[in-house]
């Protein structure tokens, strides 16, 4: 079975496109070969900045010979009928056959494909896959109008057999397929005629370019850390730059070089994101973590090892460094002798949004919202709202606006210049947090205040203008601040009533004004469904930790479910207690029990509510069930009043022996009324205790 | 090729002209308005419309009153160069010819490290965007390289490639002058040897302290309003002018206009004068002017009308 070799050279590939376009390229086109039926024993892809390649071991020669048999209209249908069957089918009149069906005799017809050679099948399916490749963004070039990421310039495309290889006869938009390409841009630019695919790669790697991606990434990684181990460094993990970076080179060649003295002072995070940024450059740091050099990934070697290229890179990065020092310079000058102030102000003129006023007036809000909730959180209120009023401030300093990813933590550095406390810098630093499901969460009191103050402002703001989320459209990243509240609340145990507390009411939206004044619901009105919002985000969440959505949704039908933290307690509990024996027993009972009273409360048109009395009484099993409810019952009342959640169930679970026992000892129905009635009341204490934990009605299965 | 180290900013320009006059370009002069890039010159906006073939190469005076620093900064004027070359359509050997012109000007590939880092380009202006690189020499952007795929909200066909050198910073880099201002202009041995800084230094502090501080504002606002205006009025008219009785349609003379808008607009940006909300507005407005002379310039001659 022949083996097949595609690479599709062009001109440079973007970095960040290569390895989805890589695995597109093999979806599309082992999809199409398998649809046409011809399979194959392995796939492998890959790609560097001018090729994508795509090798399959063990195609089969030919696609199957197939037969169907297809049923037509009946013998005696009308003659259009018949006829357009015979087109459909494309067979002759002759070669229909009748067959004897329960309705009375059809025809049939029986269709032969004969199988097709594999490279007619692969032709077809790569033009399809070129034509239709879902590049995020292509393009045209030239007077041509096929459309690739960029030019396109060789389609080499072979199936190789132990007797040689053979071209796929294949042509689009005039460039006809080979078994040609070519190496290094620079270091080997002729063309290499290759027969297969391990011919393929071993003459590239002579021609300098290295076919797998995560070889290239393996080498930049070894020659890096090497290169900074002799020296008794290390270098800064990336691995988003260094797959970026594999994505620049054919043929990866590590140079390390120093950062002049006169920037070295600078915040490791500023260099680190200066280089990253601008130079692609990886950050190479003593023990102490100070950046002192850098590591630069060139595309070829040189005469020189590098020397030309490294000192090129330098220059630049200078210059680069010089603008970040400029700015840090100055940006310090206004945190120590202006207290930031200047900073404050210019939020003034930034537009948060239309509808919701400046960052200035944002701020204002946070900090009265922190201030507000800062005893419940445990932090110092005049703190909160100082770390609030600062938060957003180096949003407009220079170092903030050239790069915008150093918010918070530019922060930091200007509010412990400008002499503010550790506690209010730090805040200032981490009020962001958490930016997603696996981002670090504050713990500090402060930090908690100013964050929580800032994702509940943002989502009371969008859901006062009526701007939320919907389907896959969340450009504020609405769900990410309302994973943000749940994540704090939780991580932090924060007991919080998010509409008992009046939560959303406190950010005060009059003075984000508009044209129109602001003309979206009150918090009264939104505050249910906001509510709703963060529910269903929690729901996500405690998902992935393995609590099914429906234990969740008996947790929320409770009473007291805007307060996260004892709606997850609860549920967490519940979840456990369900996982045990005694829990899905205590279940099945519940739902015996909750059956025959609804029942007999629908037939009787009466509430079975309370008034059990033991005196009416027949059986041992129901004394019994009267006797360990009597036992149980005070101690899964205190249990709930201390929202122990755990101790409530473990309560409930020493009623399911009594229970079970009762259900197969004792007939409801009873001819005397009085007796009937008592058992239905006895039911309903069971009821009334577990809907108190939780709403087990909800629970399915 | 032969390939010699340039000695001087002017060396750099005179080897890339006849480099691409060589390689089959008209080799153009700058445009004579104030444009914020090479980009803006008929020469590549318009000519990037239509069917007919071009190519041309030309230097561009360019204007970017924002980056204005008083003749203070090494790398950053409010007057610069560019160095544009416009191929239609677009040749398949674009990106060997353009490492050609490296090597002309003396970047030896065997020692430097060039690459294509992705670069979409777009000018909300202009109602165009391409795909193509920043080109990157030894870790610096030395050239922006596009294929243009729309220009003035008509799709381009056949596509141009487009190459935009900026000329301060590759010469910095070529002459190894850390500072621009430094760099020899004319030979530095010439009996007047001259420096980039003697030509430019002080027109800059004196376009620095116009366009932040002196510039009338009212009075621009007043020359945008005229340039919109003006620009609407030329192309109101009948394409068959009554004089000559000929179809004249004068999409080159309203593109002049559109020009003057966007210059207009970005003094404007420079003095401050333009909120952020406002911006997007005048950006509009400048794309609607030239949208309207791109429409025009298809039904000229050179846009492809039949003669």
């Amino acid at each position: 079975m022949p083996d097949l070799l595609i690479e599709l050279f062009s001109e440079e590939i973007p970095a960040r496109m290569q390895a989805r376009a890589a695995e597109d390229l093999r979806k599309l086109v082992t999809d199409g070969l398998v649809e046409a039926g011809l399979t194959y024993a392995h796939a492998g892809a890959f790609a560097t900045p001018r090729r994508l390649a795509l090798a399959l071991e063990g195609v089969m020669e030919r696609s199957p010979d197939t037969r169907e048999e297809r049923r037509g209209p009946k013998v005696g249908a009308p003659e259009k009928a018949v006829e357009g069957f015979l087109r459909g089918a494309g067979v002759a009149r002759e070669a229909l056959e009748i067959r004897d069906e329960k309705k009375g005799q059809v025809y049939v017809a029986t269709i032969h494909r004969a199988g097709r050679p594999a490279a007619e099948i692969v032709a077809e399916v790569l033009e399809r896959t070129i034509r239709g490749f879902p590049w995020p963004k292509s393009m045209r070039w030239g007077t041509g109008s096929l459309r690739w990421v960029r030019p396109l310039h060789r389609i080499l495309c072979i199936l190789t057999r132990e007797d040689g290889h053979e071209i796929v006869p294949l042509e689009i938009d005039g460039i006809a397929a080979s078994d040609v390409t070519e190496g290094h841009r620079f270091m080997a630019p002729s063309e290499i005629r290759v027969t297969g695919f391990e011919d393929y790669a071993a003459k590239l790697k002579r021609a300098k370019v290295i076919l797998d991606p995560a070889e290239r990434a393996e080498i930049i990684r070894h020659d890096a850390a090497g290169l900074a181990f002799a020296t008794g460094l290390e270098v800064v993990e990336d691995e988003g730059l260094l797959r970026e970076v594999a994505g620049l080179v054919e043929w990866p060649v590590v140079l390390m070089g120093r950062i002049g003295e006169a920037f070295l002072d600078l915040p490791p995070e500023v260099l680190q994101t200066s280089m990253r940024e601008h130079q692609k450059f990886f950050s190479v740091r003593e023990t102490s973590g100070r950046i002192t050099r850098f590591v630069t990934v060139a595309n070829r070697e040189t005469a020189d090892d590098g020397a030309t290229i490294l000192a090129g890179n330098q220059r630049v990065l200078a210059a680069r460094l010089a603008d970040a020092a400029f700015f840090w310079q100055n940006d310090l000058r206004v945190a120590r002798e202006e207290k930031m102030r200047p900073w404050l102000d210019a939020l003034g003129s930034v537009t948060f949004h239309a509808k919701l006023g400046s960052e200035a007036d944002r701020v204002a809000r946070i900090a009265a919202l922190a201030r507000e909730m800062a005893p419940s959180v445990g932090a110092d209120p005049d703190m909160a709202e100082e770390a609030a009023r600062l938060a957003k401030a180096d949003l407009t300093s220079e170092m903030v606006y050239e790069f915008p990813e150093l918010q918070g933590i530019m922060g930091r550095y200007y509010a412990t210049d400008a002499g503010f406390p550790d506690e209010v810098a730090q805040a200032v630093a981490e009020h962001y947090a958490p930016l997603g499901p696996s981002d670090t969460v504050p713990t500090a009191p402060v930090s908690i205040a100013v964050s929580l103050a800032e994702k509940i402002d943002k989502l009371t703001g969008f859901w006062a203008i009526e701007e939320k989320p919907t389907g896959s459209k969340d450009p504020y990243a609405l769900r990410r601040a309302a994973l943000g509240v749940i994540r704090l609340l939780l991580t932090n145990d924060l007991r919080l009533n998010l509409i008992g507390d009046r939560v959303f009411s406190k950010a005060d939206f009059s003075h984000a004004e508009n044209e129109a004044g602001l003309v979206g619901p009150k918090p009264e009105e939104y505050g249910p469904d906001l509510l709703a919002f963060l529910h269903d985000r929690l729901k996500v969440h405690l998902r992935d930790e393995g609590i099914r959505h429906d234990v969740i949704d008996a947790c929320l039908a409770m009473h007291g479910n805007d307060d996260l933290t004892l709606l997850v307690r609860r549920a967490r509990a519940l979840s456990e207690f369900l996982k045990t024996d005694d829990g899905e027993n205590l279940l099945q009972g519940f739902r015996r029990a909750n059956n025959i009273l609804s029942q007999a409360e629908e037939q009787d048109g009466v509430e079975y509510s309370y008034g059990a009395d033991l005196k009416f009484a027949e059986t041992e099993a129901e004394r019994a069930l009267f006797a360990a409810l009597d036992s149980e019952e005070p101690g899964i009342e205190a249990a709930m009043k201390s929202e122990d959640f755990t101790a409530a169930m473990a309560g409930l679970a020493r009623l399911r022996a009594p229970i079970d026992v009762f259900f197969e000892a004792v007939q409801i129905n009873s001819d005397v009324q009085v007796v009937r009635r008592n058992r239905l009341n006895l039911l309903s204490r069971i009821r009334r205790l577990c809907l108190d934990v939780a709403d087990l009605t909800r629970i399915e299965g | 090729m032969p390939r010699h180290r340039p000695r001087s900013f002017q060396d750099i320009i005179l080897t890339l002209q006849s480099y691409w006059a060589e390689a089959g370009c008209a080799v153009l002069q700058p445009y004579d308005m104030e444009v914020g890039a090479g980009t803006f010159h008929p020469a590549t906006t318009l000519r990037a419309l239509g069917p007919n073939p071009w190519a041309a190469a030309y230097v561009q005076p360019s204007r970017r009153p924002t980056d204005g620093r008083y003749g203070d900064s090494p790398n950053r004027w409010q007057h610069y160069y560019q160095f544009q070359v416009i191929i239609k359509p677009s040749p398949p050997d674009l990106q060997a010819l353009y490492l050609g012109s490296l090597e002309a000007i003396g970047i030896d590939m065997e020692l430097h490290d060039i690459r294509f880092v992705e670069d979409d380009w777009e000018s909300p202006t202009l109602g165009a965007w391409g795909l193509g690189w920043e080109v990157w020499c030894d870790g610096m952007e030395v050239s922006q390289f596009t294929y243009f795929q729309q220009v003035g909200g008509h799709d381009c066909r056949p596509v141009s490639g487009e190459l935009t050198y900026g000329l301060e910073r590759l010469a910095m880099y070529v002459l190894g002058h850390d500072d621009g201002n430094e760099m020899p202009f004319n030979a530095p041995d010439a009996p007047i040897p001259l420096t980039y800084g003697d030509v430019f230094r002080d027109a800059e502090a004196q376009y620095a302290r116009w366009n932040f501080d002196t510039a009338d504002t009212d009075m621009l606002l007043a020359h945008f309003r005229d340039a919109e205006a003006e620009c609407a009025r030329i192309l109101a008219e009948p394409e068959t002018d009554p004089k000559t009785g000929r179809v004249i349609v004068m999409a080159q003379p309203a593109y002049d206009q559109a020009i003057k808008a966007s210059h207009l607009f970005n003094l404007l940006d420079a003095r401050g004068v333009i909120s952020v909300t406002e911006r997007q507005a005048y950006i509009g407005r400048v794309r609607a002017l030239t949208r309207a002379c791109a429409d025009a310039f298809l039904a000229t001659v050179p846009g492809g009308r039949a003669a």
